[in-house]
């Protein structure tokens, strides 16, 4: 064996594989600690909380600042679970007509032929750079005028065009053979059959990918929330989670901020490990030629 | 019915490949996305540079002014040049090549190591990037609050580094600092999967190739095998990084909890266009920093393409 460099993906543990681990280690307990912090400190009762000095690790763990948070509302007086209910709404509406609108499109732009298809997703690409903050203004007065401020869709609808979703999904359906589809036309499916029967299901991991990607941008969302909504009983839980560190500084509120923060991060932590495979299939076809 | 049959099939003929029917469903299958996209990404980017170009408090009608808010915010604007402008490109220059050489060197280790360690550390790496922003200011806030019962100021008081507790987040000379930490901190988002995931995909034969063509070590491997092989990852997970590295632009107002921060020592241009935007309602000198700020990410993925993109 001439070849004497190690391998990449190894099947083994080797003992030159520690000098990795050395690095890896540290910067993946950095970047794990403020997470696991929080954990603790959403089961802390509150003499634990205001401890000098501060334990890191909860002693005795407590659901308090779980039920506290159940039976707070805002200073409005809408309880917290209207709040969550608004968004598990709204986080499942919009991750399902995500894929669904990008699977649709990707499905034009990688295998229908037309003069405008390379040019559309040319433009696309170039949209991986929008950053949506950076027009906040343009993008507020139109939500105005439309007519979408103080509606529940406010939440879903500017959600709904993800241009790297659209990107990856494509990239992905681009490596199912043409061949596969023609001989569906020739059984006599027409073009929604093929999407829905044959390609939606060969594409899975991609949609999954959109799916994470759209849960983890509406979910955590709070700005339409704070610029589109007035009326209460509309806005989103990231958005009271939000108003509970900002506003509530209180004693109580700590624990309670933390608790909210794990319920916030916990569906993500979850879906993320159910799909990493799949987004890890994915994220092979994700190159820009 | 007939004659409309007629006319589909003289049609048909003439399009040549694709068919009426198939016009209709490529028209209404693009229909939702282009229509959102529209709405939402190219329309919004279309007005800012309209708008830039006027005055318009919201009120009144917009009133034409040429370009008065670029020269005024090129030679006027005190706060933009002496604070904004070199506040923000200190940090993207940070958070995106330095986060995104940082993304790059964990992806290579990780793809060193075997595959079980690799889901969870990898796991570990990118949890900061699928929490949001809610989530990360709750987490820096409460670690780096100002009194005793913030924990870094805690830990320093009990090894008595210091005696009395640091206000970290209200003072200009540590809130940058803070910003680029956490920025590092949530830095290992998708472009980092891409990176891993391209690095594992490439052709171990290429490797073995190369070691009896006369390739010493690792970092001649990585230059000559690894990145050329995985070109168009790496293109895809630098305007991640730089669309990162601007996107992440509001932690300041929120480690800090006002806008402006303070003395401006953590303004970055998101933070200016909200300032003008939605605090002193003044849009059309808002839009006219937008745009320069579209123009920058423009020019920096421009950088990224020269070096990663194909060439031809």
């Amino acid at each position: 064996m001439a070849f004497q460099g190690t391998k990449i993906n190894p099947k083994r543990f080797d003992k030159s594989q520690l000098k990795f681990y050395l690095v890896l280690v540290p910067m993946a307990l950095f970047m794990v600690l403020p997470v696991v912090y929080i954990i603790n400190q959403a089961f802390k009762p509150l003499d634990e909380l205001f401890m000098f000095p501060p334990r890191f690790f909860v002693i005795k763990p407590t659901f308090k600042n779980f039920t506290d948070l159940l039976r707070t509302s805002s200073t409005t007086g809408v309880p917290m679970s209207r709040y969550l209910f608004n968004s598990i709404v709204i986080t499942t509406i919009t991750v399902f007509a995500n894929m669904l609108i990008t699977a649709a499109s990707a499905y034009v732009l990688s295998k229908k032929k037309f003069k405008l298809k390379a040019k559309l997703f040319a433009l696309n690409q170039i949209a991986l750079m929008f950053v949506p903050i950076a027009v906040a203004i343009p993008r507020y007065l139109i939500i105005k005028n439309v007519g979408l401020t103080d509606t529940f869709w406010v939440h879903i609808i500017p959600m709904l065009a993800m241009p790297v979703g659209l990107f990856l999904v494509k990239q992905f359906m681009d490596d199912i053979p043409d061949a596969l589809i023609e001989a569906a036309r020739l059984d006599g499916a027409n073009d929604l059959q093929i999407l829905w029967k044959i390609v939606i299901p060969l594409i899975r991991p991609a949609l999954a990918t959109v799916a994470i990607l759209t849960f983890q941008a509406v979910w955590n969302a709070t700005e339409s929330s704070s610029l589109y909504v007035s009326d209460e009983t509309l806005k989103t839980f990231a958005f009271y989670l939000n108003t509970l560190t900002t506003t509530n500084n209180t004693i109580a509120g700590a624990g309670m901020a933390a608790a909210a923060g794990l319920i916030m991060f916990l569906p993500n932590l979850i879906i993320f490990m159910v799909m990493q495979s799949k987004v890890m299939n994915t994220m092979t076809h994700s190159g820009i030629k | 019915m007939n004659v409309f049959k007629k006319i589909r099939k003289r049609l048909n003929e003439k399009s040549g490949e694709s068919t009426v029917n198939d016009w209709i469903t490529i028209f209404f299958m693009l229909l939702p996305y282009a229509l959102m996209f529209s709405l939402f990404v190219a329309i919004p980017v279309a007005l800012a540079i309209g708008l830039s170009l006027t005055y318009f408090n919201t009120i009144q009608v917009p009133e034409f002014k040429g370009f008065l808010n670029y020269i005024m915010l090129l030679t006027q604007d005190e706060v933009f040049l002496k604070y904004v402008l070199p506040n923000t490109f200190q940090y993207a220059l940070i958070i995106g090549p330095g986060g995104y050489f940082l993304s790059f060197l964990l992806a290579w280790m990780l793809a060193q190591i075997t595959p079980r360690m690799r889901t969870i550390l990898a796991l570990a790496l990118y949890t900061p990037s699928m929490v949001g922003g809610v989530f990360i200011s709750v987490v820096w806030r409460t670690l780096f609050s100002g009194d005793e019962a913030g924990y870094i100021n805690a830990l320093l008081m009990q090894w008595n580094w210091i005696e009395r507790p640091i206000q970290f987040l209200q003072s200009p000379q540590y809130l940058m600092n803070i910003m680029i930490v956490v920025g590092l901190w949530s830095a290992m988002g998708i472009g980092f999967l891409a990176m891993l995931a391209g690095i594992l995909n490439t052709n171990e034969e290429l490797y073995e190739a190369a070691y009896i063509d006369g390739i010493k070590n690792k970092l001649q491997e990585v230059i000559y095998i690894t990145i050329p092989s995985m070109r168009s990852q790496m293109l895809f997970g630098a305007v991640m990084a730089i669309v990162g590295a601007f996107n992440s632009g509001w932690i300041g107002v929120a480690l800090s909890g006002t806008n402006p921060t303070p003395q401006y020592a953590g303004q970055l241009i998101i933070n200016h266009i909200e300032d003008y935007g939605f605090i002193r309602y003044e849009m059309g000198y808002a839009a006219a920093v937008s745009v320069a700020l579209l123009l920058i990410i423009w020019g920096f993925s421009k950088v990224a393409y020269r070096l990663f993109g194909e060439r031809d």
